[in-house]
């Protein structure tokens, strides 16, 4: 069965259409990314998807039950974009409460601080914790008793660069161990290698719902190869190559990835002189500014 | 099981967060000072000396076992809504009622505590003073009840209007607003309505039944049946003989029932 399953869902508030028309699917151990800018429409389908907010039309299935029911809320593990836990009790008693409410056994509380790496701080206020020791408990509390589906809202936003390493290192153990992943996030960059799927939603739309090759691939955006070589060949490269010099011995040239092998070849043709060859494909950042401008320009 | 993991967790902020301290100390203090202050005047008369210290305690708590009940309760759903944890609660599997149970629960509890540790100093310096020989407990136990009943229908009060704001900082201005017209204005406004009706068809009549329907003024006439030691002495005892006691007990444990079923009904819309 479908862990989640998303379609034709909308909603709006008055005139305005925060979620239109949305179809998503999501199955077992799959991690998706949702991505778009402020007022996208991400955390309102999130909030769909768990029963907090109405569905105007549309149906949200997860488990094959509705949003909100005992069964889906039980198989559902959220973090939210930002919670403030009481200052006044200590992570452990609020992780073990969270765990009572989810009939889960309380030393799978301790083990789970120990999992987002919270042990030494447990047993102080949680008033006393940084940013990122309170995401720490808000992730641990959405990894409580194997959840089908994992909720995920910016969970890396307040996070240190190791930090974030850790913990798309526990969702990808999550997603191993069978668990559907939706993270909404920001930051794109980290998303590259850590997603299987990526889902871009601009105006309250779904612009874009693919692997990232599939989507490189689609939106044909040029590659960019630039060319290191000595100073007193740079001219001469660059005119053969049909390129532009942005420096003393370095050339920058963009292509299709049709002609990417013929232009390398054409560049290791000249042998010595090259110094250095750098390719880079475009990045997340200007996929989604593709997929997200294109869209709104389209409208 | 949701709910007493809710109460559980609600008694332990109240503890971390000195409520159960703070709520005790004050009880504490007022009927230790009554006690002591009640009983002097009376000497060795014939009158039951625990009696007179009811009557004083009843006047005292009229006042403080609502704020007691509001300052508990004020926080209750808008302090979550503002921190998202209430949205976060939302997401597990529990019901909206079991959250307002169990945050009841649990301030039941710290309100019971406090009148309990008040009464019971009361009872033990009383003893200590006359002897247990010839006191009547009745009074005391009769006190503590309908004490609980009357902190429980504002702490339903509470739990509605912190479930219809959405910041704790006006619910907490508007508990203050409901204590003040419940324990002081509604008595002067009706004082006032008997003075100006100088004894006719509203004081008769009327009066009465307006004056047991705040639960304030049923625990008032529950507690004080001897008129003798009122202050709206006319006033009461009319009241007393029209609405009778079954009147006085509706209002006091209908007032809860009613406050929860709002706090249930306004928790019900709240969209975190």
């Amino acid at each position: 069965m479908t862990t989640l399953a998303v379609e034709n869902v909308r909603k709006n508030y008055g005139t305005l259409e925060t979620v239109s028309n949305v179809s998503l699917s999501i199955e077992a151990g799959e991690r998706v990314a949702l991505l778009g800018h402020n007022g996208a429409g991400k955390t309102t389908l999130i909030r769909m998807i768990l029963g907090l907010t109405p569905v105007a039309s549309g149906t949200i299935k997860v488990l094959g039950s509705n949003p909100g029911s005992r069964h889906s809320r039980a198989s559902i593990g959220f973090l939210p974009e930002s919670v403030a836990f009481h200052g006044a009790l200590t992570g452990r008693e609020q992780l073990r409460h969270f765990a009572r409410l989810k009939s889960v056994p309380v030393h799978v509380a301790d083990d789970l601080l120990d999992r987002v790496g919270l042990s030494n701080a447990a047993d102080r206020k949680i008033r006393t914790y940084s940013k990122g020791m309170r995401q720490r408990i808000g992730l641990a509390q959405a990894l409580l008793g194997q959840p089908k589906l994992a909720l995920l809202d910016e969970p890396t936003s307040g996070l240190d660069p190791i930090s974030r390493h850790e913990f798309y290192d526990i969702v990808e153990e999550l997603a191993q161990s069978g668990t559907a992943i939706l993270l909404s996030s920001h930051a794109l960059t980290e998303l590259e290698t850590r997603t299987d799927r990526i889902a871009i939603m601009s105006q309250g739309k779904l612009v874009a719902d693919n692997s990232l090759v599939r989507l490189r691939q689609n939106a044909g955006l040029p590659i960019r190869v630039n060319v290191t070589t000595t100073a007193e060949n740079v001219d001469l490269v660059a005119e053969r190559l049909g390129g532009k010099r942005i420096n003393g011995c370095s050339i920058l040239l963009t292509c299709q990835q049709d002609e990417k092998i013929s232009k390398l070849s054409q560049i290791t043709a000249f042998g010595e002189i090259i110094k250095d060859v750098d390719v880079t494909p475009g990045s997340l950042e200007e996929l989604y500014r593709h997929y997200s401008v294109t869209e709104s320009e389209g409208k | 099981m949701s709910v007493f993991a809710i109460a559980r967790l609600e008694l332990l902020i109240a503890r971390r967060n000195m409520w159960v301290a703070t709520s005790v100390i004050l009880m504490s203090l007022f009927t230790i000072v009554l006690t002591l202050a009640g009983g002097a005047p009376t000497g060795t008369l014939g009158v039951d000396p625990l009696i007179v210290a009811v009557s004083s305690i009843t006047t005292l708590s009229v006042y403080l076992v609502p704020l007691i009940g509001l300052l508990l309760s004020f926080d209750a759903i808008a302090g979550e809504t503002e921190r998202g944890t209430l949205a976060l609660s939302l997401t597990y599997p529990l019901s909206r009622a079991e959250i307002l149970i169990g945050k009841f629960l649990a301030h039941f509890a710290v309100l019971a505590f406090a009148v309990a540790v008040g009464l019971a100093l009361t009872a033990t310096l009383t003893v200590w003073q006359h002897g247990a020989a010839n006191l009547s407990f009745a009074p005391l136990l009769r006190l503590f009840f309908t004490s609980l009943a009357l902190g429980s229908a504002f702490l339903g009060m509470g739990y509605t209007v912190s479930s219809l704001v959405r910041q704790p900082s006006v619910a907490s201005g508007i508990v203050i607003v409901i204590w003040l017209v419940c324990v002081v204005l509604y008595d002067i406004g009706l004082l006032g309505a008997l003075v100006t009706d100088n004894g006719g068809y509203f004081t008769k009549t009327v009066f009465p039944w307006l004056l047991v329907a705040n639960p304030a003024d049923a625990f008032r006439l529950i507690n004080m049946p001897d008129t003798s030691v009122t202050v709206l002495t006319s006033g009461l005892s009319a009241a007393g003989s029209v609405s009778g006691i079954s009147g006085q007990l509706a209002s006091l444990f209908g007032w809860p029932l009613l406050a929860l079923f709002c706090a249930w009904r306004a928790l019900r819309k709240v969209e975190p």
